[in-house]
């Protein structure tokens, strides 16, 4: 394999030099004596296993977090960053996963937001906006409000507002886990305009396709220190996931069909309106899943998925039509009893809806399970249960931390979703509501938590499956069906169906396209 | 670890201290600025208190220290309970006029005029509850206009329950029969007495750190103080458990006034000690909403309240100078538990440094050959 450990292209310094940079948490060492180079005008991809310290290192390169240690070298000159501010003056730029836009504003409003000194609010900072915006072929509309944008065209309105602080070195992490295969390729051109201007991209990614199909070089970073950077060209995917875990990864085993003809859950003429008056958010779907059965829902977020699984969840007000589990009504049910009836949720906002950040993790093990055991028994809290069935869940889904003591927030990305899926499928469901269950985690844990779904699966387990990745939708449905503004527009069988194909469906370029009968 | 546990609770009594001396030097210089004696005002205050002061000192404390326990429930859930001054006059008038009335017998009479003010005051928050449940309307607004309401409804109604003592401009509620009365506790050499309803407020302390750590009633409340919409996703009634909430500390409230009713007044009059819920807010932000914090809190602004008095007579300085300090308090204490969690992640970090630190680099970078 290509080992590129000294990147020279030029002579001229690299655009980042990272050497010897050591970050410590109590219990865990997040970095230890990372180096890495990123040469001008390239893309430079991260990768490694949850919790191996790769957004720990690009928060202390965006002046987030300072390091214990090591040092830190823009152009080839020193820098210190002690707040995003240095940063962003040393040219460093960061795009978090979690967009930070605000919805009732326009584009420019929020690229101009809190950088109203570098070209005023009036016509010369619009001019500035449409100039960047042509140049690197963003083509975001200054005028549009934020809220009528779709996930992608809200990243490029973040990685906007990255370039019009003058970023020349621009981080995204995970800026793909969002985004549907067409605008992963529409992101990836925009990177590669950036690039041919010279500027310097950083991007993490658990998607090692992606990852080589995009970089320039890639840094494979293991519990903490840089194992080596290679050239994309010289290795493969495996190969990769092998350097990350530093073993050789599992193969997945194909599985057959364990689907039953009992219906579990019966959705009819499910419709939630908009609260502000546009058309339904979840506009008249109907389906049943049986148990030991997939059902994956494929789309471009933005099209009601999420409303819908909040709306089966008993979470949204107003919503019409029914819902049933194993043949009882659960419409006027509260989201408790929906949960009592044995429904584990996994939800898409794992930040927001999934933990209590600043709780322990066995309190968060307790979240959702308030009224069950072994969290509480007699209207208390039994922590020592909970505690016990935290450290099974640590154990059986490998989150890495200290132990159930730890607060959910000191959790990397992937390891506080391993948490969560093990927490939903404890106390074994009928039904398992799962928006993107393996995002943010890398290809050895997803493979485990795939392994986990079809296992339950096999004992009888229905899941309704939300997914941007269609690989894992394909993979893991018994039975596809798209959603498009709201309702349901096309079914497909995984086995027949290609992701290309999918792909227009969920975009609505193929809406006239195969209402395949996959029976279920 | 013992080692640990020292140094922790030095820690944890750092940011009080230090909240405690910038205001001490705030106040200073207010006095300074008003041409105030700074020394004589300090050692007056800082005084040995004796023991009649020092029976004071632990009655207002009671007092305050259900305020402040009232006001914490409200915070451990993210909602501003400004209302406990409301509610707390309006409990204590009811609970006055029920024991006045002595319906019952002896403690009979006692134990249904705290069950009476406990609702009245739980009534109370539980309007401005219901408001912010079912209309969204913010509880910090509806509890600031329900102590308006609470201020002149407890003044009308008083005007007809009261009876005017003979030679007196002040109107009161009838007397508490004295069989109904709350007998103090011989305090000191026998000399004093401190109220008995401090038994009450202890126990209260202890209920509340029970529910609220312990129970799953108490994790419901917790999380949804934290984080609402994860609250809703695990299935927690957040319209629900904001009612229950603002019921519970309004119960609290509906206690404030007790001890001074059963303890030391007998009766509701027009005389009778308000601003005690405000000084709860400040009790309860000072000892970040934990049963021994609010203890302590309540010690100290008792304290500052009961050595403060003799002030005007000794150095011709204003008691009121204390409530300065006492406003001050609230500000530097949230600044200095600020700056004492960014020290003591400092610390955290170099002892994780510390540990961790080996002189060579282990784990050799070994190279997967393909
Ligand atoms: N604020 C914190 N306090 C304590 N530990 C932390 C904190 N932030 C990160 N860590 C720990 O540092 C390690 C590295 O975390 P980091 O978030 O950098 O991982 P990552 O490589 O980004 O993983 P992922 O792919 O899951 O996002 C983890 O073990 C994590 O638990
Ligand atoms: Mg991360």
């Amino acid at each position: 394999m290509a080992s590129v450990e000294t990147p020279s292209r030029s002579d001229a310094p690299p655009a980042v030099r990272l050497r010897g940079i050591g970050k410590r948490f109590p219990g865990v060492i997040a970095n230890d004596d990372i180096n890495i180079d990123v040469a001008r005008g390239t893309i430079h991809a991260i990768v490694g296993e949850n919790g191996a310290g790769k957004s720990t290192l690009m928060k202390i390169l965006y002046g987030v977090q300072p390091p214990d240690s090591g040092t830190i070298e823009i152009d080839g000159a020193a820098v210190t960053l002690g707040s995003p501010a240095d940063a962003i003056k040393a040219g460093v730029g960061m795009v978090f996963q979690h967009f930070m836009l605000a919805d009732n504003l326009t584009v420019a409003e929020n690229v101009v937001l809190g950088a109203e000194r570098l070209h005023g609010i009036g016509a010369a900072a619009r001019e500035e906006i449409t100039r960047i915006s042509g140049s690197y072929g963003l083509g975001v509309d200054p005028d549009r409000l934020v809220e009528d944008l779709g996930v992608g065209a809200r990243q490029r309105v973040e990685i906007l507002k990255v370039l019009y602080r003058g970023a020349r070195i621009v981080i995204l992490d995970e800026p793909t886990a969002v985004l549907v295969p067409q605008e992963v390729d529409e992101l990836f051109d925009n990177l590669r305009e950036l690039k041919a201007e010279g500027l310097s991209v950083i991007f993490i990614s658990h998607k090692l396709d992606e990852v080589l199909s995009v970089a320039d070089e890639i840094t494979v970073v293991r519990r903490g220190t840089t194992v080596t950077t290679v050239d994309p060209a010289g290795v493969t995917a495996r190969q990769l996931a092998e350097l990350m875990v530093g073993s050789e990864l599992p193969s997945p085993s194909t599985e057959s069909s364990t689907v039953t003809d009992e219906v579990l859950l019966s959705v009819r003429d499910l419709t939630l309106p908009d609260p502000a008056g546009g058309r339904p958010l979840v506009d008249g779907v109907s389906f049943d899943i049986h148990r030991g059965e997939v059902l994956g829902i494929a789309g471009v977020e933005g099209n009601g998925q999420a409303e819908l699984v909040e709306t089966i969840m008993g979470m949204r007000d107003g919503a019409t039509g029914t819902v049933e589990l194993a043949g009882t009504d659960l419409s006027g049910r509260s989201t408790g009893q929906r949960r009592e009836a044995g429904i584990g949720y996994i939800p898409e906002d794992r930040h927001r809806h999934g933990l209590l950040l600043d709780s322990s993790l066995w309190e968060n093990r307790v979240l959702g399970h308030q009224t069950r055991r072994p969290s509480v028994s007699h209207g208390l809290v039994d922590r020592a249960a909970a505690r016990a069935d935290t450290q099974r869940i640590i154990e059986a889904y490998d989150v890495r931390t200290p132990g159930p003591e730890v607060p959910a927030r000191a959790l990397s990305g992937g390891n506080q979703q391993k948490l969560i899926v093990g927490r939903e499928m404890s106390g074994d469901p009928v039904l398992l509501i799962a928006a993107h269950p393996t995002r943010g985690v890398d290809v050895g844990a997803q493979a485990a938590i795939w392994d986990h779904v079809k296992n339950a699966r096999r004992n009888g387990l229905a899941v309704l499956l939300i997914s941007a990745d269609l690989d894992e939708l394909i993979g893991l449905s018994d039975r596809i069906e798209v959603i498009l503004r709201g309702g349901l527009v096309g079914r497909f069988d995984p086995s027949e169906v290609t992701p290309e194909d999918l792909g227009s469906a969920m975009t609505g370029a193929g809406s006239d396209a195969p209402r395949e009968e996959g029976s279920p | 670890m013992s080692g640990g546990r020292v140094r922790r609770l030095l820690l944890g009594a750092a940011a009080p201290v230090l909240a405690l001396v910038a205001a001490i030097l705030i106040t200073s210089l207010v006095l300074l600025v008003a041409g105030d004696p700074v020394l004589d005002t300090w050692s007056t205050i800082l005084s040995a208190p004796r023991e009649r002061n020092v029976a004071n000192i632990i009655n207002n404390a009671t007092v305050l220290y259900l305020s402040g326990l009232a006001v914490a429930v409200g915070f451990r859930m993210n909602l501003f309970n400004i209302g406990v001054d409301g509610q707390y006059r309006i409990a204590a008038f009811a609970a006055a006029v029920v024991a006045g009335e002595a319906w019952l017998p002896g403690y009979l009479n006692t134990v249904l005029a705290i069950v009476v003010a406990m609702a009245v005051g739980a009534a109370w928050a539980g309007i401005a509850g219901l408001l912010r449940a079912t209309r969204g309307v913010s509880e910090v607004i509806s509890t600031i206009m329900l102590n308006f309401i609470s201020t002149s409804l407890v003044a009308f109604l008083l005007r007809k329950a009261a009876v005017r003592a003979p030679g007196s401009n002040s109107i009161n509620t009838k007397e508490i029969p004295e069989g109904s009365r709350i007998p103090g506790i011989p305090f000191g050499g026998g000399v004093v007495e401190i109220y008995g309803f401090v038994v009450l407020a202890v126990l209260s302390g202890l209920a509340y750190w029970f529910v609220l750590n312990r129970t799953r009633f108490g994790f419901d409340l917790r999380a949804t103080g934290q984080s609402t919409t994860a609250a809703v996703a695990s299935g927690i009634n957040v319209r629900r458990m904001i009612v229950i909430a603002m019921l519970i500390s309004g119960a609290a409230a509906g206690l404030v006034g007790l001890p001074i009713l059963f303890g030391d007044a007998y009766s509701y009059g027009s005389t009778f000690q308000s601003g005690l819920g405000f000084s709860g807010i400040a009790i309860a932000l000072l000892g970040r909403n934990h049963p021994v914090g609010i203890g302590l809190g309540a010690l100290l602004f008792a304290y500052l309240n009961e050595q403060s008095n003799p002030l005007q007579i000794l150095v011709g300085v204003s008691p009121e100078i204390v409530a300065i300090t006492q406003g001050v308090i609230v500000l530097t204490v949230v600044v200095s538990y600020e700056v004492v969690r960014r020290y003591r992640r400092r610390l955290e970090q170099q002892a994780v440094a510390a540990a961790t630190d080996r002189p060579e680099r282990p784990a050799p970078t070994e190279e997967v050959a393909t």
